[in-house]
Protein backbone atom coordinates (compact mmCIF):
# COMPACT_ATOMS: atom_id res chain seq x y z
CA UNK A 1 0.00 0.00 0.00
CA UNK A 2 1.06 3.12 -0.72
CA UNK A 3 0.47 6.96 -0.90
CA UNK A 4 -0.62 9.29 -3.08
CA UNK A 5 0.57 12.87 -2.29
CA UNK A 6 -1.63 15.50 -4.98
CA UNK A 7 -0.39 18.55 -5.61
CA UNK A 8 -1.22 21.80 -7.58
CA UNK A 9 0.21 21.37 -10.51
CA UNK A 10 -0.61 25.05 -11.26
CA UNK A 11 -1.38 28.33 -8.95
CA UNK A 12 -5.21 29.04 -8.70
CA UNK A 13 -8.38 28.62 -6.96
CA UNK A 14 -10.24 25.63 -5.49
CA UNK A 15 -13.79 26.07 -7.00
CA UNK A 16 -15.10 22.77 -5.99
CA UNK A 17 -13.94 19.59 -3.55
CA UNK A 18 -15.77 16.38 -4.93
CA UNK A 19 -14.49 13.62 -2.33
CA UNK A 20 -14.04 13.55 1.87
CA UNK A 21 -11.76 11.68 4.20
CA UNK A 22 -13.08 8.13 3.81
CA UNK A 23 -13.72 8.07 0.23
CA UNK A 24 -12.81 5.13 -2.20
CA UNK A 25 -12.17 6.92 -5.53
CA UNK A 26 -11.34 5.18 -8.67
CA UNK A 27 -8.77 6.47 -11.48
CA UNK A 28 -9.61 9.20 -12.93
CA UNK A 29 -12.45 10.07 -10.71
CA UNK A 30 -12.42 13.70 -9.99
CA UNK A 31 -11.27 15.10 -6.79
CA UNK A 32 -11.65 18.35 -7.14
CA UNK A 33 -11.43 21.68 -9.62
CA UNK A 34 -8.89 24.31 -9.32
CA UNK A 35 -9.63 27.22 -11.22
CA UNK A 36 -6.75 29.45 -13.10
CA UNK A 37 -7.09 31.96 -15.84
CA UNK A 38 -10.60 31.40 -16.57
CA UNK A 39 -10.69 27.99 -16.90
CA UNK A 40 -11.39 24.75 -14.99
CA UNK A 41 -9.29 22.46 -14.46
CA UNK A 42 -10.52 18.87 -12.94
CA UNK A 43 -7.84 17.47 -10.72
CA UNK A 44 -8.14 13.55 -11.41
CA UNK A 45 -7.17 10.40 -9.10
CA UNK A 46 -3.97 8.65 -10.54
CA UNK A 47 -5.00 5.39 -9.01
CA UNK A 48 -8.12 3.54 -7.03
CA UNK A 49 -8.18 4.06 -2.97
CA UNK A 50 -9.42 5.58 -0.65
CA UNK A 51 -9.42 9.52 0.79
CA UNK A 52 -6.97 9.78 3.36
CA UNK A 53 -6.94 13.23 3.77
CA UNK A 54 -8.33 16.35 2.22
CA UNK A 55 -6.29 19.75 2.69
CA UNK A 56 -8.02 22.15 0.95
CA UNK A 57 -11.50 23.62 0.80
CA UNK A 58 -13.75 25.10 -1.34
CA UNK A 59 -12.87 28.93 -2.25
CA UNK A 60 -8.98 28.87 -1.48
CA UNK A 61 -6.24 29.54 -3.27
CA UNK A 62 -3.49 27.34 -4.02
CA UNK A 63 0.19 27.50 -5.08
CA UNK A 64 1.78 25.31 -7.35
CA UNK A 65 3.19 22.37 -5.31
CA UNK A 66 0.28 22.92 -2.47
CA UNK A 67 -0.90 19.46 -1.13
CA UNK A 68 -4.21 19.62 -1.93
CA UNK A 69 -5.35 15.86 -1.25
CA UNK A 70 -3.52 12.17 0.17
CA UNK A 71 -4.82 8.84 -1.09
CA UNK A 72 -4.36 5.74 0.02
CA UNK A 73 -3.73 3.79 -3.13
CA UNK A 74 -5.54 0.31 -3.31
CA UNK B 1 -12.30 66.02 -27.81
CA UNK B 2 -11.74 64.62 -23.71
CA UNK B 3 -9.41 65.94 -21.68
CA UNK B 4 -9.55 62.32 -19.30
CA UNK B 5 -10.59 58.96 -20.28
CA UNK B 6 -10.92 56.50 -17.85
CA UNK B 7 -9.66 52.82 -18.94
CA UNK B 8 -12.09 50.01 -17.73
CA UNK B 9 -9.82 46.93 -18.17
CA UNK B 10 -6.30 45.87 -17.72
CA UNK B 11 -3.53 44.04 -19.91
CA UNK B 12 -2.44 44.62 -23.25
CA UNK B 13 -5.54 46.03 -24.29
CA UNK B 14 -6.09 48.58 -21.30
CA UNK B 15 -1.71 49.70 -22.42
CA UNK B 16 -2.87 49.96 -25.74
CA UNK B 17 -5.59 52.42 -25.05
CA UNK B 18 -3.13 54.53 -22.95
CA UNK B 19 -0.89 54.75 -26.01
CA UNK B 20 -4.22 56.11 -27.83
CA UNK B 21 -4.79 58.94 -25.58
CA UNK B 22 -1.23 59.66 -25.25
CA UNK B 23 -1.04 60.54 -28.79
CA UNK B 24 -4.17 62.50 -29.04
CA UNK B 25 -3.42 64.78 -25.91
CA UNK B 26 -5.91 63.00 -23.43
CA UNK B 27 -5.08 61.88 -19.99
CA UNK B 28 -5.34 58.45 -18.85
CA UNK B 29 -6.42 56.94 -15.43
CA UNK B 30 -5.95 53.75 -15.10
CA UNK B 31 -8.15 50.92 -12.54
CA UNK B 32 -6.72 48.27 -11.19
CA UNK B 33 -6.84 45.30 -9.01
CA UNK B 34 -4.26 43.70 -6.04
CA UNK B 35 -3.06 41.34 -8.21
CA UNK B 36 -1.89 44.03 -10.97
CA UNK B 37 -0.53 46.53 -8.56
CA UNK B 38 2.73 46.04 -10.49
CA UNK B 39 1.17 45.49 -14.75
CA UNK B 40 2.47 47.17 -17.63
CA UNK B 41 -0.53 49.23 -17.90
CA UNK B 42 -0.60 51.09 -14.62
CA UNK B 43 2.79 52.22 -15.01
CA UNK B 44 1.66 53.64 -18.09
CA UNK B 45 -1.41 55.51 -16.73
CA UNK B 46 -1.38 59.47 -16.08
CA UNK B 47 -2.85 58.28 -12.92
CA UNK B 48 -3.81 55.02 -11.26
CA UNK B 49 -6.72 54.11 -9.08
CA UNK B 50 -6.73 50.94 -6.41
CA UNK B 51 -9.95 48.92 -6.62
CA UNK B 52 -8.26 46.18 -4.23
CA UNK B 53 -9.82 42.74 -4.75
CA UNK B 54 -8.12 40.42 -7.30
CA UNK B 55 -11.37 38.17 -8.45
CA UNK B 56 -12.52 40.40 -11.32
CA UNK B 57 -16.12 40.82 -9.40
CA UNK B 58 -14.91 42.99 -6.67
CA UNK B 59 -12.63 45.06 -9.03
CA UNK B 60 -13.04 44.89 -12.97
CA UNK B 61 -16.71 43.97 -12.99
CA UNK B 62 -17.92 46.27 -10.17
CA UNK B 63 -19.45 48.82 -11.34
CA UNK B 64 -19.82 50.99 -8.36
CA UNK B 65 -15.69 50.92 -7.72
CA UNK B 66 -15.51 51.77 -11.30
CA UNK B 67 -17.43 55.22 -11.35
CA UNK B 68 -16.39 56.28 -7.83
CA UNK B 69 -12.99 55.78 -9.87
CA UNK B 70 -14.54 57.80 -12.89
CA UNK B 71 -16.46 60.57 -10.62
CA UNK B 72 -13.02 60.91 -8.26
CA UNK B 73 -10.73 61.62 -11.16
CA UNK B 74 -13.14 63.85 -13.10
CA UNK B 75 -13.44 61.26 -16.15
CA UNK B 76 -15.00 63.17 -19.02
CA UNK B 77 -15.41 58.93 -20.81
CA UNK B 78 -14.27 55.36 -20.05
CA UNK B 79 -12.82 53.30 -22.46
CA UNK B 80 -14.33 49.77 -22.15
CA UNK B 81 -11.62 47.33 -24.65
CA UNK B 82 -13.39 44.18 -24.62
CA UNK B 83 -14.43 41.51 -22.10
CA UNK B 84 -15.35 42.48 -18.01
CA UNK B 85 -17.79 45.16 -18.52
CA UNK B 86 -17.34 46.18 -22.17
CA UNK B 87 -20.87 44.00 -23.42
CA UNK B 88 -22.68 44.88 -20.21
CA UNK B 89 -25.61 47.50 -21.12
CA UNK B 90 -26.31 48.20 -17.41
CA UNK B 91 -22.83 49.59 -17.02
CA UNK B 92 -23.71 51.70 -20.10
CA UNK B 93 -26.99 52.66 -18.98
CA UNK B 94 -25.22 54.20 -15.68
CA UNK B 95 -22.89 56.03 -18.00
CA UNK B 96 -25.54 57.47 -19.28
CA UNK B 97 -27.09 59.14 -16.43
CA UNK B 98 -23.68 60.04 -14.90
CA UNK B 99 -23.22 62.08 -18.29
CA UNK B 100 -19.70 60.01 -18.26
CA UNK B 101 -19.31 59.24 -22.14
CA UNK B 102 -18.96 55.06 -22.89
CA UNK B 103 -16.77 54.66 -25.74
CA UNK B 104 -19.28 52.19 -27.05
CA UNK B 105 -22.32 51.75 -28.80
CA UNK B 106 -25.33 52.96 -27.18
CA UNK B 107 -26.81 50.53 -24.54
CA UNK B 108 -30.42 50.50 -26.60
CA UNK B 109 -28.10 49.29 -29.27
CA UNK B 110 -26.42 47.00 -26.85
CA UNK B 111 -29.51 45.44 -25.64
CA UNK B 112 -30.71 44.97 -29.03
CA UNK B 113 -27.98 42.38 -29.90
CA UNK B 114 -28.41 40.49 -26.56
CA UNK B 115 -29.40 37.57 -25.46
CA UNK B 116 -28.06 35.44 -28.22
CA UNK B 117 -30.95 33.94 -29.36
CA UNK B 118 -33.04 37.62 -29.75
CA UNK B 119 -30.54 38.75 -32.03
CA UNK B 120 -30.44 36.19 -34.03
CA UNK B 121 -34.85 36.16 -33.70
CA UNK B 122 -34.29 39.99 -34.72
CA UNK B 123 -31.87 39.17 -37.78
CA UNK B 124 -34.06 36.65 -39.07
CA UNK B 125 -37.20 38.80 -38.97
CA UNK B 126 -35.31 41.58 -41.40
CA UNK B 127 -33.89 38.88 -43.64
CA UNK B 128 -30.58 38.46 -42.64
CA UNK B 129 -29.28 35.05 -43.25
CA UNK B 130 -29.04 32.65 -39.98
CA UNK B 131 -28.47 29.11 -39.90
CA UNK B 132 -31.83 26.89 -39.38
CA UNK B 133 -32.56 26.91 -36.32
CA UNK B 134 -34.91 26.99 -32.98
CA UNK B 135 -36.87 30.54 -32.65
CA UNK B 136 -36.58 32.30 -29.56
CA UNK B 137 -34.95 30.60 -26.28
CA UNK B 138 -35.29 26.94 -25.02
CA UNK B 139 -35.81 26.69 -21.53
CA UNK B 140 -37.25 24.11 -18.88
CA UNK B 141 -38.42 20.45 -19.07
CA UNK B 142 -41.40 21.23 -21.93
CA UNK B 143 -39.20 23.10 -24.42
CA UNK B 144 -36.37 20.62 -24.16
CA UNK B 145 -38.67 18.23 -24.86
CA UNK B 146 -39.69 20.34 -28.06
CA UNK B 147 -36.44 20.93 -28.56
CA UNK B 148 -35.90 17.12 -30.36
CA UNK B 149 -38.43 18.26 -32.61
CA UNK B 150 -37.14 21.18 -33.84
CA UNK B 151 -33.04 18.99 -34.51
CA UNK B 152 -35.10 16.00 -36.22
CA UNK B 153 -36.38 18.95 -38.85
CA UNK B 154 -33.11 20.76 -39.09
CA UNK B 155 -31.02 17.24 -39.34
CA UNK B 156 -27.99 16.34 -36.99
CA UNK B 157 -25.91 17.78 -36.35
CA UNK B 158 -26.90 20.11 -34.45
CA UNK B 159 -25.10 23.31 -32.04
CA UNK B 160 -26.52 23.98 -28.43
CA UNK B 161 -25.59 27.23 -27.46
CA UNK B 162 -26.30 29.46 -24.41
CA UNK B 163 -28.26 32.56 -25.05
CA UNK B 164 -26.21 34.64 -22.32
CA UNK B 165 -23.13 33.18 -22.97
CA UNK B 166 -19.61 34.29 -24.29
CA UNK B 167 -16.12 33.39 -25.07
CA UNK B 168 -17.33 29.64 -26.32
CA UNK B 169 -18.33 28.65 -22.63
CA UNK B 170 -21.26 26.08 -22.65
CA UNK B 171 -21.38 25.47 -26.46
CA UNK B 172 -21.76 21.85 -27.49
CA UNK B 173 -22.30 19.57 -30.75
CA UNK B 174 -24.80 16.50 -30.75
CA UNK B 175 -24.18 14.81 -33.39
CA UNK B 176 -27.11 12.18 -33.21
CA UNK B 177 -29.88 12.61 -30.42
CA UNK B 178 -28.73 10.59 -28.65
CA UNK B 179 -26.13 13.43 -27.27
CA UNK B 180 -28.91 16.47 -27.52
CA UNK B 181 -30.29 15.69 -23.62
CA UNK B 182 -26.76 16.16 -22.68
CA UNK B 183 -25.56 18.87 -24.80
CA UNK B 184 -28.80 20.60 -23.07
CA UNK B 185 -27.80 19.71 -19.64
CA UNK B 186 -24.19 21.01 -20.73
CA UNK B 187 -25.45 24.63 -22.16
CA UNK B 188 -27.86 25.49 -19.05
CA UNK B 189 -25.64 24.44 -16.02
CA UNK B 190 -22.83 26.97 -18.01
CA UNK B 191 -25.00 29.26 -18.67
CA UNK B 192 -26.68 29.52 -15.60
CA UNK B 193 -23.23 29.07 -13.80
CA UNK B 194 -21.21 32.00 -15.91
CA UNK B 195 -23.64 34.28 -16.67
CA UNK B 196 -26.88 33.44 -14.64
CA UNK B 197 -28.95 32.57 -18.01
CA UNK B 198 -30.09 29.26 -18.05
CA UNK B 199 -31.86 29.52 -21.62
CA UNK B 200 -30.40 28.31 -24.87
CA UNK B 201 -31.14 28.33 -28.42
CA UNK B 202 -30.47 24.87 -31.30
CA UNK B 203 -28.70 25.29 -34.70
CA UNK B 204 -27.78 23.69 -37.98
CA UNK B 205 -23.64 22.60 -36.95
CA UNK B 206 -22.02 23.64 -40.04
CA UNK B 207 -19.49 20.71 -39.99
CA UNK B 208 -17.04 22.38 -42.33
CA UNK B 209 -17.38 25.71 -41.83
CA UNK B 210 -14.86 29.07 -41.32
CA UNK B 211 -15.52 31.87 -39.27
CA UNK B 212 -15.63 35.28 -40.72
CA UNK B 213 -16.16 38.20 -39.23
CA UNK B 214 -16.75 42.11 -40.36
CA UNK B 215 -14.97 44.83 -38.55
CA UNK B 216 -18.13 47.76 -38.48
CA UNK B 217 -17.03 51.65 -37.56
CA UNK B 218 -20.49 53.97 -37.57
CA UNK B 219 -20.30 57.36 -36.21
CA UNK B 220 -23.06 59.27 -34.41
CA UNK B 221 -24.59 60.73 -37.52
CA UNK B 222 -25.28 56.92 -39.16
CA UNK B 223 -22.55 57.03 -41.35
CA UNK B 224 -21.50 53.11 -41.26
CA UNK B 225 -18.72 51.14 -43.36
CA UNK B 226 -17.53 47.71 -43.23
CA UNK B 227 -13.52 47.76 -42.57
CA UNK B 228 -12.29 44.59 -43.26
CA UNK B 229 -13.26 40.86 -42.81
CA UNK B 230 -11.07 38.96 -41.11
CA UNK B 231 -10.75 34.49 -40.53
CA UNK B 232 -10.91 33.33 -37.25
CA UNK B 233 -11.34 29.61 -37.84
CA UNK B 234 -8.08 28.38 -35.96
CA UNK B 235 -9.72 27.66 -32.61
CA UNK B 236 -9.76 24.97 -29.81
CA UNK B 237 -12.58 25.07 -26.98
CA UNK B 238 -14.29 27.75 -29.47
CA UNK B 239 -11.41 30.05 -28.86
CA UNK B 240 -9.79 31.83 -31.24
CA UNK B 241 -5.81 31.28 -31.47
CA UNK B 242 -4.94 32.64 -35.25
CA UNK B 243 -6.53 34.58 -37.23
CA UNK B 244 -5.73 36.57 -40.51
CA UNK B 245 -7.15 38.84 -42.72
CA UNK B 246 -8.25 38.68 -45.54
CA UNK B 247 -9.79 35.24 -45.55
CA UNK B 248 -8.18 33.10 -47.70
CA UNK B 249 -11.41 32.69 -49.47
CA UNK B 250 -12.33 36.04 -49.63
CA UNK B 251 -13.37 37.34 -53.22
CA UNK B 252 -14.06 40.93 -53.40
CA UNK B 253 -17.63 40.45 -55.01
CA UNK B 254 -18.14 38.13 -51.58
CA UNK B 255 -16.13 40.95 -49.34
CA UNK B 256 -19.25 43.16 -51.31
CA UNK B 257 -22.13 41.12 -50.30
CA UNK B 258 -21.08 40.00 -46.53
CA UNK B 259 -19.66 43.58 -46.10
CA UNK B 260 -23.01 45.15 -47.02
CA UNK B 261 -25.05 42.29 -44.60
CA UNK B 262 -22.54 43.66 -41.89
CA UNK B 263 -23.66 47.17 -42.20
CA UNK B 264 -27.52 46.32 -42.71
CA UNK B 265 -27.12 44.39 -39.37
CA UNK B 266 -25.47 47.62 -37.58
CA UNK B 267 -28.30 49.85 -38.95
CA UNK B 268 -30.86 47.28 -37.86
CA UNK B 269 -29.18 47.83 -33.99
CA UNK B 270 -29.05 51.27 -34.67
CA UNK B 271 -25.45 50.88 -33.92
CA UNK B 272 -22.45 53.62 -32.86
CA UNK B 273 -19.05 53.23 -32.77
CA UNK B 274 -16.75 49.47 -33.18
CA UNK B 275 -19.10 46.50 -34.26
CA UNK B 276 -18.01 43.35 -35.27
CA UNK B 277 -20.17 41.04 -36.99
CA UNK B 278 -19.48 37.71 -36.85
CA UNK B 279 -20.32 34.84 -39.79
CA UNK B 280 -20.19 30.96 -40.35
CA UNK B 281 -19.40 30.09 -43.54
CA UNK B 282 -20.18 27.11 -44.87
CA UNK B 283 -17.97 25.16 -47.27
CA UNK B 284 -20.78 22.75 -48.45
CA UNK B 285 -23.00 25.31 -49.92
CA UNK B 286 -20.89 28.66 -50.14
CA UNK B 287 -23.40 30.48 -48.03
CA UNK B 288 -23.09 32.49 -45.16
CA UNK B 289 -25.05 32.30 -41.87
CA UNK B 290 -25.00 35.37 -39.16
CA UNK B 291 -23.52 34.18 -35.61
CA UNK B 292 -22.99 36.66 -33.45
CA UNK B 293 -22.73 40.30 -32.94
CA UNK B 294 -19.67 41.69 -30.94
CA UNK B 295 -20.86 45.14 -29.39
CA UNK B 296 -17.28 45.89 -28.44
CA UNK B 297 -13.68 46.18 -29.89
CA UNK B 298 -12.41 42.55 -30.67
CA UNK B 299 -8.89 41.55 -29.55
CA UNK B 300 -7.60 40.40 -33.15
CA UNK B 301 -9.09 44.03 -34.33
CA UNK B 302 -4.86 45.09 -35.19
CA UNK B 303 -4.89 42.43 -38.21
CA UNK B 304 -7.47 45.25 -39.51
CA UNK B 305 -5.21 48.18 -38.81
CA UNK B 306 -2.35 46.61 -40.66
CA UNK B 307 -4.71 46.00 -43.64
CA UNK B 308 -5.98 49.78 -43.71
CA UNK B 309 -3.97 51.73 -42.06
CA UNK B 310 -6.93 52.95 -39.90
CA UNK B 311 -6.46 52.98 -36.32
CA UNK B 312 -9.48 51.67 -35.00
CA UNK B 313 -8.82 52.29 -31.49
CA UNK B 314 -8.22 55.98 -32.10
CA UNK B 315 -11.56 56.03 -34.23
CA UNK B 316 -13.72 54.47 -31.78
CA UNK B 317 -12.38 57.58 -29.03
CA UNK B 318 -12.95 60.38 -32.25
CA UNK B 319 -16.27 59.00 -32.54
CA UNK B 320 -17.43 58.71 -29.15
CA UNK B 321 -16.48 62.48 -28.66
CA UNK B 322 -18.90 63.58 -31.84
CA UNK B 323 -16.70 63.72 -34.54
CA UNK B 324 -17.53 62.15 -38.21
CA UNK B 325 -16.05 59.10 -39.87
CA UNK B 326 -14.66 61.32 -42.66
CA UNK B 327 -14.77 58.89 -45.45
CA UNK B 328 -16.97 56.48 -47.00
CA UNK B 329 -16.53 52.97 -48.20
CA UNK B 330 -14.96 53.50 -51.45
CA UNK B 331 -12.03 55.69 -49.27
CA UNK B 332 -11.10 51.96 -47.72
CA UNK B 333 -8.77 49.98 -49.19
CA UNK B 334 -7.00 46.76 -48.41
CA UNK B 335 -3.32 46.29 -48.74
CA UNK B 336 -1.32 42.77 -47.93
CA UNK B 337 -2.00 40.40 -45.91
CA UNK B 338 -1.44 40.10 -41.73
CA UNK B 339 -2.04 36.78 -39.43
CA UNK B 340 -2.25 37.10 -35.62
CA UNK B 341 -0.83 34.69 -33.09
CA UNK B 342 -2.50 34.76 -29.67
CA UNK B 343 1.15 34.36 -26.79
CA UNK B 344 -0.79 32.72 -24.09
CA UNK B 345 0.82 31.41 -21.13
CA UNK B 346 -0.29 28.08 -21.55
CA UNK B 347 1.33 24.25 -22.58
CA UNK B 348 0.52 23.25 -25.53
CA UNK B 349 1.94 19.75 -24.73
CA UNK B 350 -0.69 19.30 -22.23
CA UNK B 351 -3.80 19.88 -23.29
CA UNK B 352 -3.46 23.89 -23.32
CA UNK B 353 -3.66 23.87 -19.19
CA UNK B 354 -3.29 27.19 -18.22
CA UNK B 355 0.34 28.08 -17.07
CA UNK B 356 0.91 31.49 -14.72
CA UNK B 357 3.41 32.28 -12.87
CA UNK B 358 6.74 34.57 -13.56
CA UNK B 359 8.08 36.03 -16.45
CA UNK B 360 12.20 35.22 -15.80
CA UNK B 361 13.35 36.20 -19.28
CA UNK B 362 11.14 38.55 -21.79
CA UNK B 363 12.41 39.55 -25.29
CA UNK B 364 9.91 39.89 -27.82
CA UNK B 365 10.90 39.79 -32.04
CA UNK B 366 10.66 43.06 -34.19
CA UNK B 367 11.64 43.77 -37.64
CA UNK B 368 9.58 44.36 -40.35
CA UNK B 369 6.30 43.68 -41.10
CA UNK B 370 6.42 42.46 -37.27
CA UNK B 371 3.96 44.43 -34.24
CA UNK B 372 3.70 43.08 -30.75
CA UNK B 373 0.76 44.25 -29.07
CA UNK B 374 2.05 42.84 -25.66
CA UNK B 375 1.51 44.06 -21.92
CA UNK B 376 3.99 41.83 -19.87
CA UNK B 377 7.77 42.34 -19.09
CA UNK B 378 10.57 40.57 -17.73
CA UNK B 379 10.41 39.79 -14.25
CA UNK B 380 6.12 40.08 -14.37
CA UNK B 381 4.61 37.53 -12.21
CA UNK B 382 1.41 36.81 -14.32
CA UNK B 383 -1.64 36.48 -12.03
CA UNK B 384 -4.51 33.33 -12.24
CA UNK B 385 -7.16 35.46 -11.61
CA UNK B 386 -7.23 36.35 -15.40
CA UNK B 387 -6.96 35.18 -19.14
CA UNK B 388 -4.19 33.94 -20.25
CA UNK B 389 -3.18 36.26 -22.83
CA UNK B 390 0.16 37.61 -22.40
CA UNK B 391 0.73 39.37 -25.61
CA UNK B 392 -0.47 39.38 -29.80
CA UNK B 393 2.31 38.69 -31.95
CA UNK B 394 0.88 40.05 -35.63
CA UNK B 395 2.76 40.15 -39.08
CA UNK B 396 2.05 42.09 -42.51
CA UNK B 397 3.51 41.01 -46.01
CA UNK B 398 2.36 42.01 -49.42
CA UNK B 399 1.38 38.38 -50.13
CA UNK B 400 -0.24 35.72 -47.25
CA UNK B 401 3.35 33.61 -48.17
CA UNK B 402 5.35 36.66 -46.91
CA UNK B 403 2.73 37.16 -43.90
CA UNK B 404 3.25 33.77 -42.86
CA UNK B 405 7.11 33.48 -43.06
CA UNK B 406 7.36 36.81 -41.35
CA UNK B 407 5.56 35.26 -38.85
CA UNK B 408 7.63 31.78 -38.66
CA UNK B 409 10.54 33.97 -38.36
CA UNK B 410 8.99 36.22 -35.41
CA UNK B 411 7.77 33.43 -33.34
CA UNK B 412 11.12 31.85 -33.11
CA UNK B 413 12.80 34.87 -32.25
CA UNK B 414 10.14 35.37 -29.25
CA UNK B 415 12.03 34.80 -26.25
CA UNK B 416 10.08 34.10 -22.92
CA UNK B 417 11.65 32.01 -19.80
CA UNK B 418 9.60 31.21 -17.03
CA UNK B 419 6.26 30.59 -18.10
CA UNK B 420 5.14 28.07 -20.43
CA UNK B 421 3.44 29.44 -23.46
CA UNK B 422 1.91 28.14 -27.10
CA UNK B 423 3.55 29.57 -29.49
CA UNK B 424 5.13 25.60 -30.26
CA UNK B 425 1.46 25.20 -31.57
CA UNK B 426 1.36 28.04 -33.62
CA UNK B 427 5.07 27.38 -34.88
CA UNK B 428 3.05 23.65 -36.11
CA UNK B 429 0.34 25.19 -37.25
CA UNK B 430 1.67 27.42 -39.52
CA UNK B 431 2.99 25.19 -41.30
CA UNK B 432 0.13 22.77 -41.65
CA UNK B 433 -0.88 21.66 -45.10
CA UNK B 434 -4.82 22.68 -44.34
CA UNK B 435 -3.56 26.33 -43.23
CA UNK B 436 -1.03 26.93 -46.34
CA UNK B 437 -3.91 25.82 -48.28
CA UNK B 438 -6.31 28.10 -46.84
CA UNK B 439 -9.45 25.65 -46.98
CA UNK B 440 -8.97 25.35 -42.98
CA UNK B 441 -11.87 24.58 -41.19
CA UNK B 442 -13.23 25.41 -37.30
CA UNK B 443 -12.12 22.23 -36.67
CA UNK B 444 -8.69 22.26 -37.93
CA UNK B 445 -6.92 21.77 -34.47
CA UNK B 446 -8.81 18.28 -33.64
CA UNK B 447 -8.86 17.03 -37.46
CA UNK B 448 -5.45 18.05 -38.28
CA UNK B 449 -4.34 16.33 -34.83
CA UNK B 450 -1.53 19.59 -33.86
CA UNK B 451 -1.97 18.01 -30.99
CA UNK B 452 -0.23 14.91 -31.99
CA UNK B 453 2.02 16.92 -33.99
CA UNK B 454 3.13 18.66 -30.82
CA UNK B 455 3.84 15.65 -28.66
CA UNK B 456 5.66 13.92 -31.63
CA UNK B 457 7.88 16.69 -31.83
CA UNK B 458 8.92 17.24 -28.47
CA UNK B 459 9.71 13.28 -28.32
CA UNK B 460 11.89 13.67 -31.49
CA UNK B 461 13.40 16.82 -29.49
CA UNK B 462 12.25 19.37 -31.72
CA UNK B 463 10.57 21.34 -28.88
CA UNK B 464 12.26 21.54 -25.21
Amino acid sequence: MSQEVIEAPIPGKIVSVSVSAGDKVEEDGELCSLQSMKMQNPILSPVDGTVVEVKISEGQTVETGDVLIIIEED
Amino acid sequence: MFKKILVANRGEIALRAMRECRELGIASVAVYSDADAEALFVKHADEAISLGDPEPAGSYLNVEKILDAAKKTGTEAIYPGYGFLAENPGFVEQCENLGIEFIGPPSKSMNAAKPKHRARDLMKSKGIPVAPGSDGAIEGKADMAKAFEIANNIGYPVIVKPSGAGGGIGMKVAETKDDLAGAMEYATSLGSEAFGVPAFYLEKFIARGKHIEFQILADKKGNTVYVSDRECSVQRRYQKLIEEAPSPIMTPELRARMGGTAVEIAKILNYVNALTVEFMYSLDDNEYYFNECNTRLQVEHPLTEYLTGINLVKEQIRIAAGEDLGYTQDDIKLNGWSIECRINAEDPFMNFMPAPGKIEAYDPPGGFGVRVDGGVYSGYAIPFYYDSLMAKLLSWGRTRDEAIETMKRALKEYHIEGVKTNIPFHIVALDNESFRAGDYTTNFVDEQKISKTLRQLKKDGVFA
